[in-house]
């Protein structure tokens, strides 16, 4: 069986939309089970927590960097700053951190 | 819950605003997408793929991690199989956002929507998603979506043609934007909600290890996100669940309203309808209204 490139795009493109638009399409309706609703709740913050840290530190050509952004983030995030701000602050510490280090 | 269908007054130019402001929000995300898919690219090229199939791949998956996985697959010429099923596993944590997703469209909203704004539920954009209090406007993720799409494929594109033309000091600075925006999602709730600052502590605590003890670590870290999701956010609603009527939201805010709502269209909630039943403490009556007002395929009574 012989597998080209646009094949091969077909296939996980079509896994891929299928993952993100089913459960979109099935739940229609407001959850009404307590513990689910929770658990949805606080599935956003566990993720994105989890994905954060130590992927930050792993980003960068040195993990101080890493490390350094992600304690100017979440000061910054923490004092309110906007979206761009925190980011911004971000890529600025990485890139102080590492001229300073490298 | 009834709904006044005779409000039709400036859709366009809030749906306008709301989109632009999406795509003023989804600038960040853009900027950081086309660095990292930039470095996707060149995966890309060395799985064989053209800058037109790279653009294409991007463009049709918007997944880092799911693509990446299976650009290796391509290059040792695997099967459609082995293909399906690695981008199952490495992308299966959009079902979980997406499952989130659903519970902050209001009832009723039109297939369409659901189909569009599920097809780029991302780990970013999903984060912004979130980051709004209340009902989600389409819109928004349209107005993000629109900036953010472009600066994944064609990245992807020019990572494919270019190949390692960044300078690397650019790269590890910029490859911290999104990391940056994560933060920005998770930590102002953190403030209010105890249970979230302690999931969060808990969060980076158990990542960390799991990345760091030696049979765990091989999961690939798709994997791990989910199962660390499932158990932690787990014990969160055992720990502590939400508030069972949706009148007992207020006491517990999600996000500054005042700094992530959406653009004030002047128009005030009207009192004496129900508020919709919803997941996110902070809805309040008049964005579950302004919805209302910008979304004419609304049917209420759907619960």
């Amino acid at each position: 069986m012989s597998h080209s490139i646009m094949g091969y795009i077909a296939v996980m493109s079509i896994v891929t939309i299928l993952i993100r638009i089913l459960p979109l399409t099935l739940i229609r309706r407001q959850i009404k089970n307590r513990f689910l609703r929770s658990f949805l709740y606080y599935v956003p913050y566990v993720t994105l927590a989890v994905m954060t840290f130590p992927a930050i530190t792993e980003a960068t050509q040195i993990p101080a960097a890493g490390t350094a952004a992600l304690v100017i983030g979440i000061a910054l995030a923490w004092i309110g700053a906007s979206l761009f701000k925190v980011s911004a602050a971000c890529c600025l510490t990485v890139f102080a951190v590492e001229a300073l280090l490298l | 819950m009834t709904v006044s269908q005779n409000h039709a007054e400036p859709l366009p130019t809030t749906r306008r605003s709301v989109f632009v402001e999406g795509m003023h929000d989804g600038l960040p995300i853009a900027l950081g997408y086309f660095v990292v898919s930039f470095t996707l690219g060149i995966a890309a090229r060395n799985a064989g793929l053209s800058p037109f199939e790279g653009f294409l791949a991007s463009l049709l998956n918007n997944a880092s991690a799911g693509e990446y996985a299976g650009f290796t697959v391509i290059a040792a010429g695997g099967t459609y199989i082995e293909l399906a099923i690695l981008t199952l596993i490495a992308n299966a944590r959009y079902m979980l956002m997406s499952c989130v997703v659903s519970q902050r469209f209001a009832p009723g909203t039109s297939i369409w929507h659901r189909l569009f704004v599920g097809f780029d539920v991302t780990d970013e954009i999903f984060g912004l998603t979130i980051a709004r209090p209340g009902l989600l406007n389409p819109y928004y993720n349209y107005g993000v979506m629109a900036v953010a799409m472009p600066g994944w494929s064609v990245g992807t594109l020019c990572g494919v043609v270019a190949g390692n033309l960044l300078p690397l000091v650019a790269t590890s600075a910029l490859s911290v934007a999104l990391y940056g925006m994560f933060i920005w999602v998770i930590i102002p709730p953190a403030k209010q909600d105890h249970m979230v600052a302690a999931l969060i502590a808990v969060s980076f605590a158990a990542s960390w290890l799991a990345a760091n003890l030696p049979v765990v670590a091989d999961i690939s870290s798709g994997t791990r996100t989910i199962i660390l999701t499932l158990v932690l956010a787990g014990l969160g609603a055992w720990l502590k669940p939400v508030a069972d009527e949706p009148e007992l939201a207020d006491s517990q805010p999600l996000a500054d309203e005042t700094a992530t709502g959406y653009p004030d269209d002047g128009l005030d909630a009207e009192q004496g309808d129900a508020p919709a039943p919803t997941l996110y403490p902070a809805t309040t009556l008049s964005e579950t209204e302004r919805y209302d007002l910008n979304h004419d395929n609304y049917r209420g009574g759907d619960f």
